[in-house]
């Protein structure tokens, strides 16, 4: 079960695996997350769902090495099973037509976008994508997407590839360019969701942000999640992982993803004195 | 001859050593003691002690059989019963069911039910599970949708009975709660998984990381599935909490997240085991029953330099089991009785630094018959604290109850179902343990899923 039946290296550090889980693919839908595990004892972590084969019964991951479990991830190959896979979780992406919207990924956030972009498109949407990365390298799937949206535009933070500029930057030009534009959704890295809110707040666009709060059980039943969302507390796993980014309480989110950041750390000097390779030096 | 006034004291690990480890706390009797208590039975022939077992365990038959060493003839007799012997011999809250009403209680102290039984069914774990017998097969499926102590039982008599038995579970091991929640140094967790291995062995089929109302609904199992009937047991596992400013700063915890870090994902093994929890130096835990006190327990066996129960009322009411808050006691344990927080304190980077509180003083009796706690007005003090654990109850899961079309729940969220049969406003669909009475003991979740097995049966056979 949970067999790996492709992998791609999308870029340094940034994989792609087909995940062999047909009880997820069949009902998947697009916004919706997984949590994994690869070993026995190991941490179970969410990834989105980048994209999903009924037929198949594929679950498609994209994930970013991080820490301990991301990076004993990136060492599994084809033909290798992962210990546990459950899904799909949280609440689906809310679809319909809404017109003209605007969908913004973020580093490794251009995964999880691809299926929302795509979803909206075929609702009958006019969706202008904007994907970025802090340098180029760090860029995939730009074709994927350029076909999921009905206009592509690209940026890096540093310039090597396309422009220079942030997300951001784009999406303020794009406003100003196009005007109506009914609904943003925008997912990456959480002080790049803050930037956007922060930026359609003042054009008064409606910005859905997928929240990548720490998780336990991703059903409801641990509260680790718990995000303050309109002055009101939600469970990021079963109430999102989408919420209306501008009733988001950033700075709390921050302040509460970097709670193990000393267990994280020893859990990487742990992870590294014994795989054995001597990796970490 | 005369009567032992005291039960077999049970043999324990020192309070000093155990607070700082998981092993299993209570050892368990030695053969020559539990043929000892076994004989202080008086063998009386209306058997008072019956009507305190929720699942009507004969408790005299058993006890018989152990104290003649015929273990094996005990757990049998047991087993007629009670499908997680080694579980309710340990958890159960017998001072408040069977012991209670024991003979030899009134004058005495109770015959020790819970530790012979535990005995025999520790017995049979270490000499090899006896043969099951297992009816023709009926080629009826039923869907079962959760894993813990009520979802096990019915499982287990479904399968007996001939019929093709499932188990869907959301997390990635079997048990519920026993796996979750109950701390592995009352519960060994080995224990809990030689069950599950029972029912293996049946062929009930366990499907892990499967979470019913996401993958599929309780439709579509029944629908396109095949299964002809189903049996929700997902329990109480929704976390509440006090609502009270700062609750979300880091270093608060739900006794959830706080017990599954550490007995689901083995956080005291860190970093073996690669979930990580912080205990902090100083503990609060919000509550007085069982989860606040396995929590406080665990705090101390984390490493934490103390570890406070903070409880609204007085020791007198402590809904927790006699036997856990004298051993969390005994641990180092303290507890602040009348008192509650107002809210969570935190620096400037969010962490707890400590917790405003009232003190409270009893007033008049409330509808759950205690005392209730009065606020004193102008009597708020700040106690210093790094880690606050809230364990003050659960609600059912709605995940199941959203998304399960013409399934009647009440206000609080719990599946109305019958609770002579089981059956819910939806035919075919039975439910039992938690997720109906609310959050309430192991051997009622399994009494429960033993009723609707029975339901499921005449169901299945009637159509
Ligand atoms: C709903 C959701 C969807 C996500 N989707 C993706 C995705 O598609 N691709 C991707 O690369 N990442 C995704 N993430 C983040 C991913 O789960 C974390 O990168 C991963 O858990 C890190 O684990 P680690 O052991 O490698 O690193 P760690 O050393 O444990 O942590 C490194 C960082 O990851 C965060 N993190 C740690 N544990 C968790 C946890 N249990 N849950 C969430 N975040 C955690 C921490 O804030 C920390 O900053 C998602 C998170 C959520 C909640
Ligand atoms: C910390 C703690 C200590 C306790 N101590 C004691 C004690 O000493 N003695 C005692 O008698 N009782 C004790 N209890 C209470 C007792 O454990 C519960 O009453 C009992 O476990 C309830 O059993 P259940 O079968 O109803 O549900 P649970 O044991 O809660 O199991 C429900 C299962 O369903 C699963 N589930 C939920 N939703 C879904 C879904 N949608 N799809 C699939 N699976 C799902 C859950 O993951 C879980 O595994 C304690 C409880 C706790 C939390
Ligand atoms: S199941 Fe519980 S209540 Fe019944 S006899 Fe055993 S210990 Fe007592
Ligand atoms: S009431 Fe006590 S003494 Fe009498 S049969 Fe039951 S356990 Fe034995
Ligand atoms: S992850 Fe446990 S409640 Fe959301």
């Amino acid at each position: 079960m949970y067999k790996i039946l492709k992998k791609e290296v999308l870029a340094p550090t940034i994989s792609l695996f087909d995940i062999e889980a047909p009880m997820v693919a069949r009902s998947a839908r697009a916004g919706q997350f997984v949590i994994l595990r690869t070993i026995d004892e190991g941490e179970r972590i969410p990834l989105t769902i980048a994209d999903f084969d009924r037929e198949k019964g594929t679950i498609t991951c994209v994930f970013q090495e991080v820490g301990k479990t991301t990076k004993e991830l990136a060492k599994f190959d084809v033909g290798d099973s992962l210990k546990d896979f459950v899904g799909p979780l949280g609440e689906p992406s809310h679809i319909e037509n809404f017109g003209r919207v605007v969908v913004v990924g973020g580093g490794v956030g251009v995964a999880p976008i691809h299926p929302i972009a795509r979803a909206l498109k075929e609702a009958g949407n006019e969706v202008i994508g904007i994907i970025g990365a802090r340098t180029g390298e760090l860029l995939f799937w730009e074709d994927k997407l350029r076909s999921a949206c009905t206009e592509l535009r690209v940026t890096t933070d540093d310039g090597s590839y396309v422009r220079q500029g942030f997300v951001t930057d784009v999406l303020k030009e794009v406003i100003e360019e196009k005007g109506d534009i009914a609904l943003c959704v925008a997912i990456g890295p959480l002080p790049m969701m803050r930037a956007v809110c922060n930026l359609t707040k003042e054009y008064n666009l409606k910005t859905i942000v997928s929240l990548n709060s720490i998780m336990v059980d991703g059903t409801g039943m641990c509260g680790c999640c718990r995000v303050t969302v309109g002055g009101q507390t939600k469970f990021a796993c079963v109430d999102g992982p989408e919420f209306d980014g501008h009733q988001v309480d950033f700075a709390e989110m921050a302040r509460r993803s970097v709670i193990y950041k000393e267990q994280e750390q020893i859990a990487m000097e742990h992870h590294q004195c014994t795989c054995g390779c001597g990796g970490g030096k | 001859m005369a009567v032992i006034p005291n039960k077999h004291p049970m043999p324990a690990q020192d309070p000093v050593v155990r607070a700082k480890n998981f092993n299993e706390v209570a050892l368990g009797y030695d053969e020559e003691t539990v043929v000892a208590e076994a004989s202080r039975c008086l063998q009386c022939k209306k058997a008072p002690c019956r009507q305190g077992c929720p699942v009507e365990v004969d408790i005299p038959a058993f006890i018989k059989l152990a104290s003649e060493r015929d273990f094996a003839g005990a757990i049998k007799k047991l087993k007629e019963k009670n499908a997680l012997p080694a579980v309710c011999g340990r958890v159960c809250p017998q001072e408040n069911q069977c012991e209670k009403y024991c003979t030899v209680g009134k004058k005495n102290e109770p015959v020790g039910i819970g530790r012979i039984e535990r005995f025999c069914a520790d017995w049979e774990l270490a000499n090899g599970v006896l043969p099951q017998q297992v009816a023709e097969p009926t080629s009826k499926k039923v869907a079962i949708v959760g894993s813990g102590p009520s979802g096990l039982t019915c499982a287990a008599d479904l399968a007996k009975l001939g019929h093709k038995v499932t188990i869907f579970e959301a997390l990635h091991v079997a048990g519920g709660v026993l796996m979750y929640g109950i701390p592995e140094f009352r519960l060994p967790k080995a224990v809990v998984q030689a069950e599950v291995q029972n029912l293996k062995n049946l062929g009930v089929d366990i499907q892990v990381n499967a979470v019913v109302g996401k993958f599929a609904t309780v439709d579509q199992l029944m629908e396109e599935g095949g299964f002809d009937a189903a049996f929700i047991g997902t329990g109480a596992g929704l976390p509440y909490f006090m609502n009270i400013p700062g609750e979300n700063a880091c270093g608060v915890y739900s006794a959830n997240e706080f017990l599954t870090r550490t007995n689901l994902m083995k956080a005291y093994k860190f970093p073996d085991a690669d979930t990580p929890i912080r205990v902090g130096k100083k503990v609060a835990v919000l509550g007085g029953g069982n989860v606040a006190m396995d929590a406080a327990r665990t705090a101390l066996r984390l490493g934490a330099e103390e570890s406070w129960i903070v409880y609204r009322r007085s020791k007198t009411e402590l809904p927790a089991r006699h036997e856990e808050a004298e051993h969390a006691e005994e641990e180092g344990v303290k507890f602040a009785f009348l008192t509650s927080p107002t809210r969570i304190i935190y620096d400037d980077n969010y962490w707890v630094t400590g917790m405003e509180c009232l003190r409270y003083e009893l007033g008049e009796p409330d509808a759950s018959g205690r005392r209730s706690p009065v606020p004193i007005e102008g009597s708020e003090f700040v106690i210093d604290v790094d880690t606050v654990v809230v364990a003050i109850g659960q609600g059912p899961n709605p995940l199941v109850p959203r998304t399960t079309k013409g399934l009647e729940c009440n206000k609080k969220g719990n599946i109305i179902a019958n609770l002579e049969t089981g059956a819910t406003s939806k035919p075919g669909v039975y439910a039992g343990g938690d997720v109906v009475t609310g959050a309430a003991t192991v051997i009622l979740a399994m009494g429960a899923g033993r009723t609707a097995a029975k339901s499921i049966h005449a169901y299945l056979s009637g159509k």
